[in-house]
């Protein structure tokens, strides 16, 4: 029993919290492919921004005296989703949008958002040092619940955290929110039908611009969702969600590009492979040791692939799908 | 006074100009009918109306108001539809969807007009709730037209609207074509078709080498022996 409850602690649920971050991640990074056709380079700095701004808001609010029942960094979260959204548009308005309007080439979008990503990471290295800081303020508490199951003959928990849960429930929330958007909604149907075709959506007099508005307005609240869920999970550095845009890419691309159901599915089935794949299954194992043949003996450590190598679970996934499905999962755009 | 005009107008891609010179005018109660050889610019002239290729000199007019190089999200509100030669329509859209998608540019309620669209072509009905890219190929077209029919026009520009259907399908889109012109809208049509759309055809233009080489009524260029001989001899 307690193998069980350790595979679930460390594949099911670790898993899943990670997917969750890929999939807010990835759904930002394929809506804009979609309708713009370029590789956001700079969407896990934006990220890190966002988490960066919920920190800012949480301490100020934290200065101020007031308290919650859950971290203050989630209290502040629709403010800092609100902001981050802004910021998003505001960098596109500045960097990407100029180019734009001179045709630039995708490559070139390419590149000018790495500009972007140095840029965003330079400046919160300015603002507040390369540390790591902790999301939750002095006071605060990681709150962990831990679920007995001794009742099944197991003598350890399942350990859930608040952030995972209240991460899950979030999660769960956008992904309804945005499936309603985009399947109910004038202007939902307008961003896919401009992401499925941008030259029928013009001459159909869907007013574009308006599109890559909202479009940017929903990459950067997901990013910031994702980049507070991550820094309250794990901690907050300047590059925080940097160091997981390429999980992220691969999970759009698995998932087929332009389609935000894709970037889902890839983004959990990335976190849950991860996950997999970095599992020590000694634990798990360790019961049958004793039926081993004579002088066999369970490794210390049976993981399929050693953590420090994780990152290459993206690319392997990545590279299976694109060979068994060009095009994805959900049959994407091809470029 | 026309609908829509297009005088002397020059016009292309950025290179040496497409378009040398086009003339077309048509009333809101005609069906114009382009034909002419591939790459005689049939289609660079309705795309040049609908502001999707530079008008470099010459006028564009639509009901007497100068409109060359406006962008659609302009001409859609005026009164002017387009349906493309190809990629016309959004294929991981549901049908009623790229019906809504017509309809972008209205606030007001659009379910009439998807009641008409549906009547005029009742297979679209059946399928709405199924994705385009999923539908053969004359469903398409019947799509492709009632998504640029749902901003209800006063102009609909139709880029071979029968390329690649069967008989069958030909006839079919044919005929819709002229009942929309009987409800008062003005068509624009360009056709390989061109026997039999000159055949309906209030005003004819031949184009070649970005040029009118003719214009008539239908019947008068299917009666012209030049217009016969150089244009017509191939196609049914
Ligand atoms: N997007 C484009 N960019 C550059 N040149 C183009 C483009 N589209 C068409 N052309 C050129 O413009 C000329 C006229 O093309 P157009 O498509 O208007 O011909 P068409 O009369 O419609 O022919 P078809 O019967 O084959 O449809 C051709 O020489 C073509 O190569
Ligand atoms: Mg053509």
């Amino acid at each position: 029993m307690d193998e069980i409850i350790f595979l679930v602690n460390k594949v099911v649920i670790s898993g899943a919290v990670l997917g969750s971050i890929y999939a807010l991640g990835a759904i930002g990074v394929t809506l804009i492919f979609g309708i713009l056709r370029f590789a956001h380079f700079a969407h896990g700095d934006m990220m890190t921004m966002g988490a960066f701004v919920a920190f800012l808001l949480a301490a100020l609010v934290g200065a101020m005296g007031i308290t919650a029942p859950v971290p203050l960094a989630f209290v502040v979260l629709p403010l800092a989703v609100v902001i981050t959204a802004v910021l998003a548009l505001l960098i596109d308005r500045g960097f990407y949008a100029p180019l734009r309007a001179r045709g630039a080439k995708p490559v070139t979008l390419l590149i000018a958002s790495i500009g972007v990503t140095l840029m965003i990471q330079g400046l919160i290295r300015l603002v507040f040092g390369s540390g790591t800081r902790n999301m939750y303020l002095d006071i605060e508490d990681k709150i962990i619940f831990r679920m007995d199951f001794g009742w099944l003959g197991g003598t350890r928990p399942l350990v859930l955290s608040q952030p995972q849960i209240l991460m899950f429930f979030v999660t769960l929330a956008c992904i309804t929110g945005l499936h309603f958007f985009l399947t109910r909604t004038r202007m939902g149907k307008a961003m896919r039908a401009t992401s499925d075709n941008l030259d029928l959506a013009q001459v159909s007099g869907i007013n574009t611009q308006q599109v890559v508005t909202v479009t940017w307005l929903i990459a950067g609240s997901l990013a910031c969702l994702a980049g507070t869920m991550l820094a309250l999970d794990v901690n907050l550095r300047p590059d925080l969600a940097f160091n997981i845009v390429l999980p992220i890419f691969a999970a759009a691309i698995v998932g087929g590009l332009g389609n935000a159901y894709g970037a889902i599915a890839g983004g959990l089935l990335i976190g849950v492979t991860e996950a997999l794949a970095v599992f020590n299954w000694t634990a798990v194992l360790r019961p049958f040791a004793p039926y081993l043949p004579f002088g066999m003996e369970l490794p210390a450590n049976l993981a399929l692939v050693p953590t420090e190598y994780k990152l290459t679970v993206a690319f392997v996934i990545l590279v299976i799908t694109l060979l068994w499905r060009p095009t994805g999962i959900f049959r994407g755009l091809s470029t | 006074m026309a609908m829509i005009e297009m005088k002397q107008v020059v016009g292309g891609y950025g290179g040496a100009p497409v378009l040398n010179g086009v003339d077309i005018a048509i009333d809101n109660t005609d069906i114009g009918v382009i034909v002419g050889p591939n790459g005689a610019g049939k289609s660079t002239a309705l795309k040049a109306i609908f502001g999707l290729v530079k008008v470099a000199s010459g006028e564009v007019l639509f009901e007497d108001r100068p409109i060359a190089n406006s962008l659609p999200d302009r001409l859609v509100p005026m009164g002017l539809s387009f349906v493309p030669q190809e990629k016309n329509v959004f294929t991981s859209l549901t049908v009623e969807e790229n019906l809504e998608m017509g309809a972008f540019i209205r606030r007001d309620d659009i379910r009439d007009t998807l009641d008409s669209v549906y009547e005029m072509f009742p297979p679209l009905k059946e399928k709405r709730h199924q994705v385009a890219g999923e539908l053969s190929g004359g469903q398409r077209q019947m799509v492709a037209m009632g998504r640029a029919l749902m901003s209800e026009p006063k102009l609909l520009m139709l880029d071979e609207p029968s390329a690649g259907l069967s008989p069958r399908y030909v006839g079919e889109i044919f005929d819709q074509i002229l009942k929309v012109n009987a409800a008062g809208v003005g068509i624009l049509m360009v056709e390989q078709n061109a026997r039999r759309a000159l055949g309906f055809a209030s005003r004819g233009f031949v184009l070649a080498g970005g040029k009118n080489l003719f214009t008539g009524t239908g019947k008068e260029l299917l009666a012209d022996p030049d217009v016969a001989a150089s244009f017509l001899g191939g196609h049914g």
